[in-house]
C-alpha cells in the first residue's frame, strides 16, 4: 500500500468511527486525550446542584436544627431525575415517606458512612479521577470514599458500600456498571433509597475539556417499577493546583456516636 | 444484627484480598526492560504488599548485623519470627486471632535486618527533650483507661492507618497497595482504609505550612526510573515514633526486579528527632484484588472499648462505696 492510500484508508476509518461516535452520543468530543486515545478525564470534578439534599425538584426549606439558621437551611433545586416522579413500587413509596420524616436522624450520611454510587458523585464535595489504561481510580473527598474502576471485567466480591465497578468505553463515553452495593445507603437527604438489588449504569460523556455529562440509570426491581435515570453536568475544578482536601468525617461523628461513653461528657 | 454482618463482611473480604501475595507478573531483566506506561513513564502500576517480619528498628540481638548473610539465614529468621508472633496471639477473647493477623514469614527482599538504614545502628535517633516529653504523655494517654474516643489511636478511630501515612509502613494485616498512573498523577490506593494518595507530578508548591492533613501534602516527580514524593503538612497525630507536625518525608519508589518495588524514605523533623534518618523496605507484587475495607461503618470495637471502660469505672465506684460502708 502506498503512502497516499494508507492515508486514505486511515481517514476512512477515522470518518466512519466519528460517524458511529456521533450517532451514539450526538456530540463529538474535541478536548484533550490520553496517550491511549481516550478523552482525558484526569483531574478534579464536582457537581453543582442540590441533588444531595433531594434528587427531585424541591423548594428551599428551613434548617433541621434551629440554631444552624440560614447555614443549616436546604437550598432549592430543579432536580436531577429525568421524566417525572421516581417510579417507586407502592410499598417502597411508604418506606421513602417514612425515611423522609426521619431524615434528620436516619440519613447514613450523618454517620459519615460511605455514600455509595451515584450519591458520591453529587455530594457537595469534589472527587478526583486518576485515569490509567486498565483501571481508573476515583477518590472522593467525603469520608475518603474511593472506587477502583476496572476497565473490563471486575473480580467477584461480596457487597460493599461503594460497590463493584466494571467500566468500558463506548466511543468517547466512559460507561461503568456498578453492582453489589449494600442496601444501607440513601440517594439523598430526602430518604430516597434502594435495595441490595441495585444496579447503577453510569455514563460519563465529556462535553469539553472541562465538563462531563453524567447519567446514572437506576435499576432495582425490589424498589422501583422500572429503570429510571438521573442526569447532570459535572464541572472540572479550574483553579490553579486544585487538590482534594481531607474530609475524614469519622472524626466529626465521634461525639454523636460515642459521646455517651465519655468519662466526662462534653459540655 | 445487620451491622455485625457488615463488619464481618469487611473482615472476610479484606482477608480474601491478601490471600495470595507473591503471585507475580513476568520478571524484567534489567531497568532498560522495565515496563512503561503509554505516556512513556516508568510503570509502577499493580498491587503491592509490604507484609514482613522485618521491623522498623534493628532488634538488639542483631546489633551490628546490617544484613542476613544468605537467603537461607533470612528464611530461617523469617520462620522463627513468624512462629514467635503466632505463639503470642491470644486466640480467645481480646483481639484478632491467628487467621486475621498477617505478620508474614519473610524478611524484606534486601535481607536487611531493619527498615532503618541510617543511622547505621538501625535505630530511630533520640528524640529532642520536648518531643520525648510529648511522646511519653501520648503513651500515658494510650495506656490509661480510655476517657473518650480521642484517647485511642487514629486506627482504632477508623481515621487513618500507618500503612497510608508517609512513610508508609506495614500494619498487622492488609498491608496492600494499588498504584494507578496517569500522565500527571500517581494514585496510591491503600487498603487500610480505602484511602487514596493522589500525588501530582505538575511541579506545584506545597500547601501553606499552617494547613495539616493526616496524609500530608505530597508532590512528586520522576528521577530516571524512580518516583520521588515529597510530603509536608502532616498532622503529627498518627504517633509515628514521636514525630510532630513538622515532619518532612521523602519517599522513593523504584523497581528492584519484576515483582518487587524498593521503597525508600527519609524522615526529617528537626523539632522531634535529633537528626534525620532513613529507611527502606520492599513491596512484593500480589495477585489481589483489594476489596473495600469499611472501617467506620462497622466500628464496634471503639464503642465496645469505651463502654467497657465506663463499666470498669462503675464497678470501681461501687467497690469503693461498699468499702466505705
Amino acid at each position: 500500500m502506498n503512502f497516499l492510500s494508507k492515508r486514505l484508508s486511515r481517514s476512512v476509518i477515522v470518518v466512519c468511527c466519528f460517524t458511529l461516535a456521533a450517532l451514539a452520543q450526538t456530540s463529538a468530543y474535541k478536548g484533550p486525550r490520553t496517550a491511549d486515545g481516550k478523552p482525558d478525564l484526569n483531574g478534579i470534578w464536582q457537581a453543582i446542584n442540590t441533588a444531595d439534599w433531594d434528587i427531585s425538584a424541591h423548594a428551599s426549606e428551613g434548617p433541621h436544627i434551629a440554631s444552624e439558621g440560614a447555614q443549616g437551611a436546604e437550598p432549592g433545586g430543579i432536580g436531577v431525575v429525568e421524566g417525572g416522579p421516581i417510579p417507586y413500587l407502592p410499598e417502597a413509596l411508604k418506606i421513602k415517606a417514612q425515611n423522609y420524616r426521619k431524615r434528620s436522624t436516619d440519613d447514613p450520611e450523618i454517620k459519615c458512612y460511605m455514600p455509595g454510587v451515584p450519591r458520591a458523585v453529587y455530594q457537595p464535595f469534589p472527587f478526583q479521577i486518576v485515569q490509567g489504561t486498565k483501571m481508573i481510580m476515583i477518590s472522593y473527598e467525603f469520608a475518603a470514599a474511593s472506587r477502583q474502576v476496572y476497565i473490563g471485567a471486575a473480580p467477584d466480591g461480596d457487597e460493599s458500600w461503594m460497590g463493584t465497578s466494571a467500566g468500558h468505553w463506548e466511543g468517547d463515553t466512559l460507561v461503568i456498571d456498578v453492582t453489589k452495593m449494600i442496601d444501607q445507603t440513601w440517594f439523598d437527604r430526602a430518604g430516597d433509597f434502594h435495595s441490595d438489588a441495585l444496579h447503577v449504569t453510569e455514563r460519563y460523556r465529556p462535553l469539553s475539556a472541562d465538563a462531563i455529562w453524567y447519567e446514572a440509570t437506576i435499576t432495582d426491581p425490589k424498589v422501583f417499577s422500572r429503570p429510571w435515570k438521573m442526569s447532570m453536568p459535572l464541572y472540572r475544578h479550574l483553579e490553579p493546583h486544585p487538590r482534594l482536601m481531607e474530609f475524614r468525617c469519622a472524626e466529626y461523628i465521634e461525639e454523636l456516636m460515642y459521646g455517651q461513653y465519655r468519662k466526662k461528657p462534653n459540655p | 444484627m445487620r451491622y455485625r454482618t457488615f463488619f464481618a463482611q469487611a473482615i472476610i473480604v479484606s482477608m480474601a484480598a491478601t490471600a495470595s501475595p507473591g503471585q507475580t507478573p513476568a520478571k524484567s531483566k534489567s531497568p532498560a526492560n522495565d515496563p512503561r506506561t503509554p505516556d512513556g513513564q516508568p510503570d509502577l502500576q499493580g498491587i503491592w504488599n509490604t507484609m514482613t517480619v522485618t521491623p522498623m528498628e534493628r532488634p538488639r540481638d542483631l546489633a551490628g548485623k546490617e544484613f542476613f548473610a544468605s537467603e537461607a539465614e533470612a528464611a530461617a529468621y523469617g520462620k522463627a519470627s513468624s512462629d514467635k508472633s503466632k505463639a503470642g496471639i491470644d486466640n480467645g477473647i481480646g483481639s484478632y486471632n491467628e487467621v486475621f493477623y498477617e505478620f508474614g514469614a519473610t524478611t524484606v527482599k534486601t535481607r536487611r535486618t531493619s527498615f532503618i538504614t541510617d543511622p547505621p545502628d538501625g535505630r530511630v535517633p533520640p528524640l529532642t527533650p520536648a518531643a520525648q516529653a510529648r511522646w511519653q504523655k501520648e503513651q500515658q494517654i494510650r495506656r490509661r483507661r480510655p476517657e473518650g474516643p480521642e484517647d485511642r489511636s487514629t486506627s482504632e478511630q477508623c481515621l487513618v492507618f500507618r500503612t497510608a501515612v508517609p512513610p508508609m509502613t506495614p500494619w498487622a494485616y492488609n498491608s496492600n497497595y494499588r498504584i494507578v498512573q496517569s500522565k500527571n498523577q500517581v494514585a496510591i490506593y491503600i487498603e487500610m482504609v480505602h484511602d487514596v494518595r493522589v500525588i501530582p507530578l505538575d511541579g506545584r508548591p506545597h500547601l501553606p505550612p499552617d494547613v495539616h492533613l493526616y496524609l500530608g501534602d505530597s508532590v512528586g516527580h520522576w528521577e530516571g526510573n524512580t518516583l520521588v514524593v515529597d510530603t509536608t503538612n502532616l498532622s503529627g497525630k498518627t504517633g509515628f515514633y514521636g514525630a510532630d507536625e513538622n515532619l518532612h518525608v521523602v519517599e522513593r519508589f523504584s523497581r528492584m526486579d519484576g515483582d518487587t518495588l524498593l521503597y525508600q524514605f527519609t524522615v526529617d523533623d528537626p523539632t522531634a528527632f535529633t537528626k534525620p534518618w532513613k529507611g527502606e523496605l520492599t513491596m512484593s507484587a500480589a495477585a489481589g484484588p483489594i476489596y473495600e475495607y469499611a472501617c467506620n461503618e462497622g466500628n464496634y470495637a471503639l464503642p465496645g472499648i469505651l463502654r467497657g471502660a465506663r463499666a470498669d469505672d462503675k464497678a470501681e465506684a461501687e467497690a469503693a462505696a461498699k468499702k466505705a460502708k
